[in-house]
C-alpha cells in the first residue's frame, strides 16, 4: 500500500488522484437472498468507485451491512461499509470495525442511525452508547494510534477510509456548517451529504464550507437520489426528516405528463451531476438510486462519469 | 423519589470561575428529602464555595434561597425579582430544576450542583437504593413487588443469569442478585409456575428509548 495513503481504498486512491468520485449505495436484502443482492450489485459494478452498503436503513431490519459487505467483495465490487449507532455499544462497533476490515473493507461511513421508531421494531430499546460524531473519532483513534477507545492496544488496527454524513438542509442552517467541520476535525476523510433537491440551497452552503476551507481538508460528495415518481418526490418532502424538497421540483415532475416523470427524474438528476462536477468543493457524487440499482448504469453515462477511472 | 448526589466542590468552582455573585437556589422537594438539595444543604455549599474563593483570593459572594419545587412553574415564579440580580445561579435540584429555571428565566444561566441519579428510596438512614427505571410500563406485579428492569444489572426479564451466586450478581458482591430473590420468594410461595411462562420481548417504546417522555392528563388541561 502507498504510505501515503490512509486505508488504500480504490474511493481514496480515485478521490486522491484527483477525480471526480462517483459511489453508488445498495440496500441488502430483506432476508438472507444473496442472489437478490448480486444482481442489484451486478448494475453497480464498473459504474461506481465504491458502493455503500446501508445498516438497517429507516430502521427496518436486514441482512447485516458487513455481511452485505463480504458478498461485495467476493463480487469484486468495493463496498462502502455503513454503520449506525443506534445497534451497537461500543464493544460490539469495535468488534464490527474489526471483523470488516479483517474481512478486506477499507471504506466505512459513520452515521447516528434513524431512530427506531421509523422503522419496523419500533418496541426496540435504542443504544446510543456513542454518536456518530464519537464513532468517526474512534475509527480514526484505532487507525492511526492503533488503540481501542479504552486505549489499550490493538493487535493489527483498522485501516480504513473514514466517511461521514452531512444534511446541508437541516435546522438550524447556520448550524449545519459548523457541525461539518467538526466531523471533519473528528476524523472524517469523506463526506456524503443527504440527498440535495433544493440547489439554491446547497450552493449556500458549499459556498460557507469553500469560504473556512473545509474542501481542502475533506472530500465532499453530493449526494443524489432520482425522483422515480411524483409520489416519491412528495412522500420525501413530507414524511422524510431533514429532507428538503422543493415545491418546484415537484411541479416539474408532475408536468412532465404520465409515463414521463421517471425521465424527468432523472434528467434533473444528470443535471444535478453535471452541475456539481463544476461546482467549487465538490469531489464527487454519491448516487442513491434507491431500489433503481439497474438504472445506475443510464445515469452514469448521461451524466458523463464514465469510464470510471483505473487508478 | 428522586435520589441525587452533590456535585464535587471543584467542579462546582469551575463553573463559577467567572462569577463575583451566585444564588445558589435549594429545592424543597425530592432532594432535601435524600439530604442533598435543601435549605441545610444549600447552607453547607454556600459556605465551602465563599471559603473556596477566599482562598483563592477572589471573593464569592453567595446568596441563599431555596423554594418548594424547581419543577412546577408556580414556585419557580418566586424568584423572578431577584434571579436577575446574580451572575449565575447554582440549582441544587434534581436535573429538572435547572432546565425549568433556564426556560423561565432564559437571560440568566443555571448550574448544577448536584447529580441525579436514580428513583429510589432510603433502606437506613443515609442509603438510598435504586427501586424504579422509570421504563413507563411497570411489570413488577409478575415478579412479587420486584423489578428486573431497574434492579437486574441485565434487565433481565428471565433470570437469574449464569453469574449469580450466593445471592449476589455477578457485578459485585455488593449488589443483589434481585432475580435471585424473585425465585426464591416463587419457591417459597409454590408459584414457580409464574416464572415458567416466557415474557415478550419488552416494547421499550413508553421508556426513554421511545424518545422524550410526556405525560397529558386532559382533565387537568386548561
Amino acid at each position: 500500500m502507498n504510505d501515503d495513503l490512509k486505508s488504500g481504498s480504490n474511493l481514496e486512491k480515485v478521490l486522491k488522484a484527483g477525480h471526480f468520485a462517483f459511489t453508488g449505495e445498495c440496500g441488502p436484502p430483506k432476508g438472507a437472498n444473496v442472489e437478490h443482492l448480486k444482481e442489484k450489485v451486478a448494475h453497480l459494478k464498473g459504474m461506481v468507485d465504491a458502493v455503500n452498503i446501508t445498516d438497517n436503513q429507516t430502521a427496518v431490519v436486514r441482512m447485516s451491512s458487513w455481511a452485505a459487505c463480504t458478498i461485495l467483495l467476493q463480487e469484486q465490487v468495493e463496498p462502502n461499509f455503513q454503520m449506525v449507532c443506534r445497534d451497537r455499544n461500543r464493544l460490539a462497533i469495535q468488534s464490527d470495525i474489526l471483523g470488516v476490515y479483517a474481512m478486506g473493507v477499507r471504506n466505512m461511513l459513520c452515521l447516528s442511525g434513524d431512530h427506531q421508531s421509523f422503522g419496523n421494531h419500533p418496541q426496540a430499546k435504542n443504544v446510543y452508547d456513542i454518536d456518530s460524531m464519537q464513532l468517526i473519532a474512534l475509527v480514526k483513534k484505532m487507525r492511526d494510534e492503533g488503540k481501542f477507545m479504552n486505549d489499550e492496544d490493538i493487535d493489527v488496527s483498522p485501516k480504513l477510509f473514514i466517511g461521514a454524513a452531512s444534511n446541508p438542509f437541516a435546522e438550524p442552517f447556520d448550524f449545519r456548517v459548523h457541525r461539518l467541520a467538526m466531523k471533519i476535525v473528528a476524523g472524517a476523510d469523506f463526506i456524503q451529504t443527504q440527498c440535495i433537491y433544493n440547489m439554491d440551497r446547497f450552493r449556500e452552503f458549499m459556498k460557507k464550507a469553500v469560504d473556512v476551507g473545509l474542501h481542502e481538508k475533506c472530500y465532499i460528495l453530493a449526494g443524489v437520489t432520482p425522483m422515480k415518481s411524483v409520489g416519491m418526490a412528495q412522500y420525501m418532502a413530507k414524511s422524510v426528516p431533514g429532507m428538503d424538497v422543493p415545491d418546484s421540483l415537484i411541479k416539474r415532475l408532475r408536468e412532465a405528463g404520465k409515463g414521463k416523470v421517471a425521465e424527468e427524474g432523472i434528467k434533473f438528476a444528470v443535471e444535478q451531476i453535471e452541475e456539481f462536477k463544476q461546482m467549487e468543493g465538490v469531489a464527487g457524487v454519491h448516487l442513491m438510486a434507491i431500489e433503481w440499482e439497474h438504472r445506475v448504469p443510464e445515469i452514469a453515462e448521461r451524466a458523463g462519469v464514465l469510464p470510471r477511472p483505473k487508478v | 423519589m428522586i435520589v441525587a448526589d452533590r456535585k464535587p466542590l471543584e467542579e462546582i468552582l469551575e463553573m463559577v470561575k467567572g462569577c463575583n455573585k451566585v444564588l445558589v437556589l435549594g429545592c424543597k422537594g425530592c432532594v432535601t428529602v435524600c439530604n442533598v438539595g435543601g435549605a441545610k444543604e444549600v447552607g453547607v455549599l454556600a459556605s465551602i464555595l465563599k471559603i473556596a474563593r477566599k482562598k483563592e483570593g477572589r471573593p464569592l459572594q453567595v446568596d441563599e434561597k431555596s423554594i418548594e419545587r424547581q419543577c412546577d412553574p408556580e414556585y419557580i415564579e418566586q424568584v423572578k425579582d431577584i434571579v436577575d440580580q446574580y451572575d449565575a445561579v447554582i440549582s441544587m435540584a434534581c436535573g429538572v430544576g435547572p432546565q425549568f429555571l433556564s426556560e423561565a428565566y432564559p437571560k440568566q444561566r443555571f448550574f448544577p450542583a448536584v447529580n441525579t441519579t436514580f428513583f429510589g428510596g432510603a433502606t437506613q438512614h443515609g442509603v438510598w437504593v435504586e427501586r424504579c427505571a422509570g421504563c413507563g410500563s411497570c411489570v413488577i406485579h409478575y415478579f412479587d413487588g420486584m423489578c428486573p428492569i431497574a434492579r437486574c444489572s441485565k434487565s433481565l426479564l428471565h433470570g437469574p443469569c449464569g453469574g449469580s451466586a450466593n445471592g449476589k450478581c455477578e457485578i459485585s458482591k455488593e449488589v443483589d442478585c434481585i432475580w435471585d430473590k424473585i425465585v426464591r420468594k416463587k419457591m417459597e410461595e409454590g408459584r414457580l409456575d409464574d416464572l415458567m411462562q416466557p415474557k415478550p420481548a419488552k416494547d421499550w417504546r413508553s421508556a426513554r428509548d421511545g424518545g422524550p417522555r410526556k405525560s397529558v392528563r386532559e382533565e387537568l388541561v386548561q
